[in-house]
């Protein structure tokens, strides 16, 4: 029996909802607007879309993004879901310390191990120089835990006696692997990987760490110009990014709506 | 376990194990290691040790540690950094009950459109959330002129928002919040309404029916959401980095300043360690709330 909700408490979740959403429809509201200042409405301009699309620094940074969030996103889901696997099949020791725990520390940390890492590794072997290559490796590692976790949801969920029935028909390990249990979880692959893309693409503290000084991603390019300025370019390009996010989202919801619900 | 199992767990186990003990155990030990080192030269680590006459000589310290205690600085920025990230879980506590309460109470086909609302602002990029802080509090938004006209009306200097704690405070809870929301939402929604009813048949007013019986419950997702807001709060630099002033840096700040700008390696450390210290010990006071939480229901 479902008692009716108090009207305060409609207005304090109606507030929420606003704190909530009020922030980024300014972002995109100015920046359609014909004014330097984010102050007031001045009137409907492209402007600052246009100059988005000549500024080669900009163009470069979305471009290494893209490059970077696709290998990152590729690397990590093939270990995250070897990973995820493993933890749902076997009592391990190691390996759910080692893969869950970059979740639940905070990004500095792993930012300032990582950096120093790199460094050494570079003056010793003279080889992984700061730059695209170790944010590539630095966001592989913070993304397979989150592709883990997925995918080990997803086979919580699998009917083991699938794979035995597979395996009573004569189908050996690999082929039940391979014709069963993959084709069950891979929603929760295909999650996992949007997913490692999106925080691969969002990613600033461990990226602002790892990145030295020749390499720009879009959030590194985006926090050097704020730090300038606020200018309505930064909302165009803000803008741009949530409609990649929300395309994102739409695709993860058909792929695989509980998956995403699982995890938000 | 047979051969053919065997090979399948190593094949399975191994590519990750080996990555994450490559990108992530190793450099955390390094990290570990560094904090005893000397800084070198130019920044960055002494060698750790020297070869004198033919015997290894370590050249490790605890200076780095002692430095902590030699300026009261440090352990004042510890204190401010978790006054902050408290600030903040107590916001997203405050913010989120409501929202968590009334979705659970929503009928279950309006409660994942409900749910998916908190968090879609969540996969928008993070520096863009701040960003958005930096438009709403600057010297010439609306927001901030109206809070100044009211300010003024009342007799006050005019103030300023940004750059500011307060800026820091909001844009931690804005980009927390969902965290708070959804543990609280999970143990919320599977409150038995049987108990209220018997609450207020017994003569519960309404702040009794909540102070009494769904408070107490709630406090695992009450937990388990400050766990969820207070760590990465408390190892924040970005937030007020972007929305602080000179006088509303964290932890995190000096962290990034001691490894990327003065590069004292071994300093940055050492405060990395405390840091780490710091969200292990929340981390365990809050799974032994859980436990005792659990042992009493």
């Amino acid at each position: 029996m479902a008692k009716k909700n108090a009207w305060w408490l409609w207005a304090a979740a109606i507030l929420t909802y606003l704190f909530l959403y009020l922030p980024l429809v300014i972002v995109v509201v100015f920046s359609f607007n014909d004014s330097r200042l984010n102050a007031e409405w001045v009137g409907f301009t492209l402007d600052w879309y246009r100059k988005l699309f000549h500024n080669e620094k900009m163009l470069t940074a979305a471009g290494n993004s893209l490059m970077i969030g696709v290998v990152s996103s590729l690397a990590s889901t093939v270990l995250g879901t070897l990973a995820g696997i493993a933890l749902h099949k076997y009592k391990l020791r190691f390996l759910p310390f080692l893969v869950l725990t970059p979740i639940a520390i905070p990004e500095l940390l792993m930012g300032v191990s990582l950096v120093i890492f790199f460094v050494i590794v570079n003056q010793l072997l003279g080889i992984l120089e700061l730059g695209l290559i170790t944010i590539i490796l630095s966001h592989i590692a913070f993304c397979v835990g989150f592709v883990a976790i997925v995918v080990r949801a997803r086979m919580q969920g699998m009917d083991e006696s699938l794979v035995e029935a597979a395996r009573d028909l004569g189908a050996t390990p690999f082929q039940a692997f391979r014709l069963v249990t993959l084709p069950v979880i891979m929603p929760g692959i295909i999650a996992g990987a949007l997913m490692a893309f999106t925080l691969s693409i969002d990613d600033f503290v461990i990226t602002f760490f790892t990145a030295g000084v020749g390499a720009a991603t879009l959030p590194l390019e985006i926090y050097s110009m704020i730090k300038i300025a606020v200018t309505p370019e930064v909302n165009a390009v803000s803008s741009l990014l949530m409609l990649l996010t929300l395309v994102l989202i739409v695709i993860a919801s058909r792929v695989s709506p509980s998956a995403l619900r699982a995890n938000g | 376990m047979t051969l053919q199992q065997r090979i399948g767990k190593w094949v399975l186990s191994w590519p990750p194990l080996v990555y994450m003990v490559l990108f992530f155990l190793v450099p955390t030990l390094i990290m570990v290691v560094a904090a005893f080192r000397y800084p070198g030269d130019y920044g960055g680590l002494a060698p750790m040790y020297s070869v004198e006459d033919g015997k290894v000589v370590w050249d490790l310290t605890l200076e780095n540690f002692q430095r902590l205690t030699e300026d009261a600085l440090y352990f004042d920025l510890f204190i401010k950094s978790a006054g902050y990230a408290l600030a903040t879980t107590l916001a997203c506590i405050l913010m989120a009950y409501p929202l968590a309460w009334l979705i659970a109470r929503s009928p279950k086909r309006y409660r994942d459109l409900m749910l998916l609302l908190v968090i879609l602002p969540f996969w928008s990029n993070f520096l863009i959330r701040i960003y958005a802080w930096m438009i709403i509090l600057g010297p010439q938004s609306a927001f901030t002129r109206a809070v100044n006209w009211l300010v003024t009306g009342l007799g006050f200097e005019p103030i300023q928002l940004l750059f500011t704690p307060f800026a820091v405070i909001v844009g931690m809870v804005y980009v927390h919040l969902p965290f708070m929301v959804l543990p609280l939402y999970a143990n919320l929604e599977k409150h038995d309404m049987a108990l209220l009813d018997a609450a207020q048949d017994l003569g519960a007013n309404a702040w009794q029916r909540f102070w009494r019986v769904t408070w107490p419950l709630s406090l695992p997702g009450v937990f388990a959401g400050s766990a969820l807001v207070f760590i990465p709060a408390l190892g924040m630099f970005a937030i007020p980095d972007i929305l602080g002033g000179t006088d509303s840096i964290m932890i995190g700040n000096l962290i990034k300043q001691q490894i990327l700008d003065t590069r004292d390696w071994p300093f940055g450390s050492v405060l990395s360690i405390m840091l780490t210290g710091g969200v292990l010990l929340i981390a365990a006071l809050g799974a032994a709330v859980a436990r005792g939480g659990r042992k009493r229901g």
